[in-house]
């Protein structure tokens, strides 16, 4: 376990590409950041965000196959969650293009492209690493104003 | 997610309910373009008073039926967006595609006057 961060709890699940699984990974992160007693809103935020990366990974890490998708959550010092959500698909050619707002390789597909804008206005922070062919990671953190009851 | 959809002459609801992500959105997207393209209603009412979570397939879900009624000259209603779902729509300026409603629009459609501002306050009472 990291510790630069101070961690205080860390969950770690893999699972195939399905699409069946971004309602999955939203209960998953859901369950295990509910024991900081967050507000409503921020737990929607996060599951939000979760679902949207996880999507990214299915969608375009994986088209047209089944890979392995990561996600690890963890919550640190100071009532910080941390998400890490990691494929090792197709990678992003251009990081910057594929941030712009309304960017997207799938238009007839019906996606808006607003994935990594969503994941940005939601969360504290986030931050992109891919490379073509080897994958991509995609690292938020969110600060709870709640504290525990 | 489940989608309901309801029709009265040239205006159509379509009454959303559960979850929409990229997985479910696959199967809302058909049952309301089947219903567009049999009828092509001039209103169409994309009701999301029951959705209890959105991402942005949602809003892919909004901007394909927003082309979809543009092609022909109809137009696009967005309904009881509330909490996140409303936060989703509003980051992803969803107010420039589609007219933001609120309240009862199975009443809307079934009403004498479905059109005009005054109806959409009068319903907006009834509902309060």
């Amino acid at each position: 376990m990291k510790r630069s961060d101070r961690t205080l709890n860390e969950i770690k699940v893999t699972f195939p590409s399905l699409s069946q699984n971004e309602s999955f990974a939203r209960l998953a992160v859901s369950g295990f950041v509910s024991q900081l007693n967050p507000r409503v809103d921020e737990l929607a935020d996060i599951k939000t965000a979760v679902s949207e990366a996880v999507t990214n990974c299915i969608v375009h890490g994986y088209r047209d196959t089944v890979g392995k998708v990561t996600l690890v959550a963890r919550i640190c010092e100071g009532d910080e969650i941390y998400i890490r959500i990691s494929d090792k698909g197709c990678g992003i050619e251009d990081i910057d293009a594929a941030m712009q707002p309304l960017f997207t390789s799938a238009p007839e597909e019906d996606r808006a492209g607003l994935g990594f804008t969503i994941m940005e206005s939601f969360m504290d922070s986030l931050s992109v690493r891919s490379r073509r062919g080897s994958g991509t990671t995609v690292t938020m953190r969110k600060r709870l104003t709640a504290r525990k009851a | 997610m489940n989608v309901e959809i309801v029709s009265n002459g040239g205006l159509m609801l379509a009454l959303l309910s559960g979850e929409l992500d990229h997985h479910s959105a696959a199967g809302a997207r058909m049952t309301i373009d089947c219903a567009v393209d049999a009828k092509c209603p001039c209103e169409l009412y994309l009701d999301f008073s029951k959705v209890t979570f959105m991402d942005s397939s949602g809003v892919g879900l909004v901007m394909g039926r927003y082309r979809l009624l543009h092609e022909y000259g109809g137009t696009l209603y967005i309904a009881n967006c509330r909490g996140s779902i409303r936060k989703v729509m509003q980051v992803s300026g969803m107010s420039k595609l589609a007219r933001f409603v609120d309240g009862d629009i199975r009443a809307r459609l079934f009403s004498q006057q479905a059109k005009g501002e005054e109806n959409d306050e009068k319903i907006r009472q009834d509902v309060k």
